[in-house]
């Protein structure tokens, strides 16, 4: 009963999200209030029944109903219950789900936080994200019903995935599609504004907070996808260019150079038709990851396993959305260009720079994604693009980029004289060299020129990130004197610091050896001993494991234990490797195990990992400092 | 096909259960970081993007043998690239030659770079033609 | 006007690129040797080790070399079918016994039937990374020439077999 109330839901909140998008826009073409005035309620209505149909999935999953075959594919009688409510989002048919779900939280908080807002303009924003759930929508009632039946149910399911049972793995799709579907918002606005023929700063202003807070979810997502992949998959990696990856990294890197765009036109009225692009590309770049992912055109441990007829709908709609939203672009555009100027030293060409450069980089991961299918296309047969391409490819226009971040921030907008410019980074440009040379080699004892740009760079962005900060601190007022959204972003740009230097040092640094090893044996591994104690069975609640449990020492003093573990699972049957780490600020020990190779002889992979947490802890300080923009008071358009 | 593909994929289909050799494969540090590096950048033929240096599947250890010996009888990388492609082609390689079809993917960067930097310097050049107006209602940071 | 219409133009050339990789199966590795001869090998047979089964045994007439193993289930499921192609003569099954155990392999044709001509084994896996093998299983069709003239990987059936090999078996006879 309760699946098909949930299957019900949708079919209503289908037919709400039609009202939802056809009255208000044809309310906003009409000037009627009473149409436009549909849109917030309908929103809210929508967002009910999704929820109402969500939840019915969770209680078919908590509940052990088998006879959805949803449930069947992907949950499992001992599976633990914070589990079985995460396998809901965990195959296709749910993530989509949670997919529409989202899209109507945000349509509806877009709803509730808007009454600064003129109706027109958000009845056109509300009438736009309607759309879009109605394709969603479509997509799930016509191709993927998460509420399918399976007659005769199953006994038991077919368990979920080992690999998805982990709380890390468990949050990270929530909160990296509360960014991706975020994107819609910007996107709706920028539609909105094009069907109105015009855009000005209060436009961005509006858009600004919606955006941000995008922004720093998808941060976070993706930061969290990392750190997951790093601690469970055993390697010791944390990224991988896999197209899944790519398909979330490129609506970040639009994303970003969006925040900027928008900073741009809200306060001078210039770049907007770079933002709207920006806002269109960004939710297109997220609805085709939607695509690469489930659409079986890739190969990668991480798609969804779907099949193409899927593929195709998606496709369609995508193509639809995007080829509507640029011709709307196309026509509208042009007629919005500025007459205002700016000089050549001034923060909107540090700015114009910043969009660029991330511009550049998108299309050079969207190129290394996409070339392996263009070359088979044009008969070149299959090549593999990875990781070696990336690297060199993404750092073309990321080093400029860093070292551009650090001068812009303190650059004047309009413009910029450059005796002060000058004189005010003498000291942090000398001091950044100094640590670029020293870190490396004091605490790790070797440079190379390589080591040294990386580290002065990161060293460079973390000092002119705190200029601001602690000028102000400096002066009587404090914190008072600096406005959260200077504050949030030089918290953001010291998160990049950190990020750039976690990253630098544990590529250059990293150390990782293959060894036998018999128990009780020791081997040294960046100048630590690690000695393998004991072998022992550990008992899960839905697995087994073979546990090793290695001891860690700095000449001879104690540092920690680790466990590697490698799991066999009840249902599945799958072999997981868990990675045993031993985690401080400034390092990382990582161990796994590998096969018994002879009695008591077991294959181990140990790993220095220096600053890794940094990468991570850098990514989230970003994010934070996105938070902390968004509090800035102008853009409370709530508060009325 | 598929269903008869993943049929084949779960004869050998690597399980999250990582490859590690077990031992050292050369006593020579050079050697050992050259064969690391390279291990690095050659593709499972099985697996679902995975080099053969993290994969479990025996394609890959069976590889990782072939390239040792390759390595031993002292073949340098590119002619144990080209052992490879021989066998798999192009795919392979995680990095893709320099010269022929990909030879446009290690330009990409520069030119797009390059250009990219043309079509800033003319718009700010016009930029720099018109009038800078007048402070606008925001605060900013001082500066 | 013009370079407002520039992105609009970059994703419809796009598209078509998307559609395409919608047809394609992404896991299908092309064979490097169709058009070319068949690489070089010389390996112990699996019923008589003292005897070998080389390249030379491919020349002379049109013949299938079947890559397969004990530990491969779709091997098992096209066994039969194999046996029925075998019993009606149409063409030489060669095979490959790859990365198995000799034991193994040996009770498994004895238990279920031997359909090949000759058995190859290729015990380290050699030979199978020498042909471009990636996954078991695998059939070559060989012209009389020892030149690979098509690959298929997966389990064979009627159906298959109808729709892939008799047309280019015929082709080979013109």
């Amino acid at each position: 009963m309760i699946p098909e109330i949930g299957h019900f839901a949708l079919i209503l909140a289908l037919s709400l999200a039609v009202c939802q998008s056809v009255l208000p826009l044809v309310g906003a073409h009409r000037d009627n209030t009473a149409l436009m005035s549909v849109a917030r309620s309908t929103s809210f209505g929508q967002f009910f029944f999704v929820a109402v149909s969500f939840g019915c999935l969770i209680w078919a999953f908590v509940n052990d109903d088998f006879s959805v075959l949803y449930v069947a594919k992907n949950s499992q009688l001992l599976l633990p219950t914070p589990y079985k409510v995460s396998a809901v989002w965990s195959a296709h048919e749910g993530s989509l789900l949670m997919w529409i779900l989202i899209l109507t939280i945000w349509t509806a908080a877009v709803a509730k936080f808007s009454s600064g807002i003129p109706l027109k303009l958000i009845a056109r924003v509300i009438g736009v994200l309607g759309l879009l759930s109605v394709g969603f929508l479509l997509f799930a009632l016509l191709t993927s019903n998460p509420f399918e039946r399976l007659i005769p149910a199953a006994i038991d399911g077919a368990d979920l995935n080992p690999l998805l049972q982990d709380p890390g793995l468990a949050i990270h799709p929530p909160i990296l599609y509360i960014g991706y579907v975020g994107f819609s918002v910007a996107f709706a606005f920028a539609i909105a504004a094009m069907i109105g023929g015009d855009l000005d700063q209060n436009w961005a202003r509006w858009t600004r907070p919606w955006t941000t807070v995008a922004w720093l979810f998808l941060t976070i997502g993706i930061a969290l996808g990392s750190w997951w992949a790093y601690y469970e998959l055993g390697w010791g990696g944390w990224w991988f260019w896999d197209p899944v990856e790519n398909a979330s990294f490129m609506p970040w890197l639009i994303g970003t150079a969006l925040i900027h765009s928008l900073a741009v036109t809200e306060r001078r009225g210039l770049f907007k038709s770079w933002t709207l692009l920006l806002a269109i590309t960004a939710f297109s770049l997220s609805l085709l990851g939607t695509f690469l992912v489930r659409s079986g055109i890739i190969v990668s441990v991480h798609a969804f396993a779907t099949d193409p007829t899927r593929g195709f709908f998606i496709l369609t709609f995508l193509a639809i959305v995007v080829i509507g939203a640029l011709v709307l672009y196309a026509w509208r555009a042009p007629a919005l260009d500025s007459t205002v100027g700016f000089s050549l030293l001034s923060r909107e060409t540090f700015l114009l720079l910043n969009n660029v450069l991330l511009v550049i980089a998108t299309i050079l991961v969207l190129l290394g994604t996409l070339a392996p299918l263009i070359v088979e296309m044009l008969n070149g047969g299959k090549i593999s693009i990875g990781a070696p391409w990336f690297e060199i490819a993404f750092l073309v226009p990321m080093i400029p980029l860093v070292l551009l971040l650090g001068l812009g921030m303190h650059t004047a907008w309009r413009k910029q004289n450059s005796g002060p410019w000058m004189r005010l980074f003498r000291l942090p440009v000398i001091a950044a060299v100094i640590i670029g040379v020293v870190l490396p080699l004091m605490f790790y004892g070797r440079v190379s020129l390589m080591l040294i740009i990386g580290c002065s760079a990161a060293a460079w962005i973390v000092i002119s990130s705190l200029i601001q900060p602690v000028r102000s601190l400096r002066r009587k007022e404090g914190v008072a004197g600096i406005t959260r959204s200077a504050l949030g972003m030089s918290i953001a740009h010291l998160g990049v610091g950190l990020f750039v230097i976690g990253v630098t040092i544990t590529s250059a640094f990293g150390v990782e050896s293959d060894r036998a090893m018999r128990i009780g044996e020791t081997l040294e591994v960046a100048g630590l001993q690690f000695e393998f104690r004991e072998l022992r069975e550990v008992q899960g609640p839905n697995y087994t494991a073979i546990e090793g449990v290695l001891e860690v020492r700095d000449g001879g003093e104690f540092i920690g234990t680790v466990r590697p573990q490698k799991r066999q699972y009840l249902v599945q049957k799958n072999w997981m490797t868990e990675a045993g780490i031993h985690p401080t600020w400034n390092k990382d020990l990582f161990v796994a195990l590998g096969d018994q190779i002879g009695d008591g002889i077991w294959s181990v992979r140990i790993q220095y990992k220096p600053l890794i947490r940094f990468i991570w802890i850098g990514a989230f300080i970003m994010a934070m400092g996105g938070l902390v923009t968004v509090t800035d008071r102008r853009y409370q358009t709530a508060v009325k | 096909m598929k269903q008869l593909l993943s049929m084949l994929a779960l004869a050998f289909l690597s399980t999250s259960v990582i490859a590690i050799d077990s031992g050292r494969a050369f006593d020579d540090p050079d050697l050992q970081a050259r064969y690391e590096r390279l291990i690095a950048e050659v593709r499972c033929v099985t697996c679902q993007n995975q080099n053969i240096k993290d994969s479990s599947a025996f394609i890959a250890a069976d590889l990782r043998r072939e390239i040792r010996r390759m390595m031993g009888e002292g073949l340098s990388n590119d002619q144990i690239a080209d052992f490879l492609v021989t066998r798999y082609g192009d795919f392979a390689l995680y990095r893709p030659r320099y010269t022929g079809k990909t030879l446009v993917l290690w330009i990409a960067p520069f030119l797009l770079v390059f250009f990219g930097g043309i079509a800033i310097a003319r718009v700010v050049r016009h930029r720099m033609t018109l009038p800078v107006g007048e402070v606008s209602d925001e605060s900013g940071p001082a500066q | 006007m013009n370079r407002y219409l520039l992105p609009l133009i970059a994703v419809i050339v796009m598209i078509p690129i998307l559609v395409l990789g919608l047809g394609s199966d992404p896991s299908k590795l092309p064979s490097q040797y169709i058009g070319k001869s068949a690489p070089n090998f010389s390996l112990p047979m699996l019923t008589d080790p003292s005897r070998t089964m080389s390249t030379a045994d491919l020349r002379g007439q049109v013949s299938l070399v079947n890559i397969w193993a004990t530990w491969c289930v779709g091997c098992r499921v096209e066994h039969g079918f194999l046996m029925d192609l075998a019993d009606s003569n149409t063409i030489p099954i060669y095979a490959i016994n790859w990365r198995d155990n000799r034991l193994d392999a040996l009770k498994f044709l004895s238990q279920l039937g031997n359909p090949y001509a000759a058995s190859g084994f290729d015990g380290d896996g050699r030979v199978g990374i020498d042909w471009g093998v990636y996954g078991a299983p695998e059939t070559f069709l060989i012209n009389s020439e020892g030149m690979v003239v098509y690959r298929f990987t997966g389990p064979l059936n009627r159906t298959l077999w109808e729709q892939e090999f008799v047309p280019r078996i015929a082709e080979l006879a013109n």
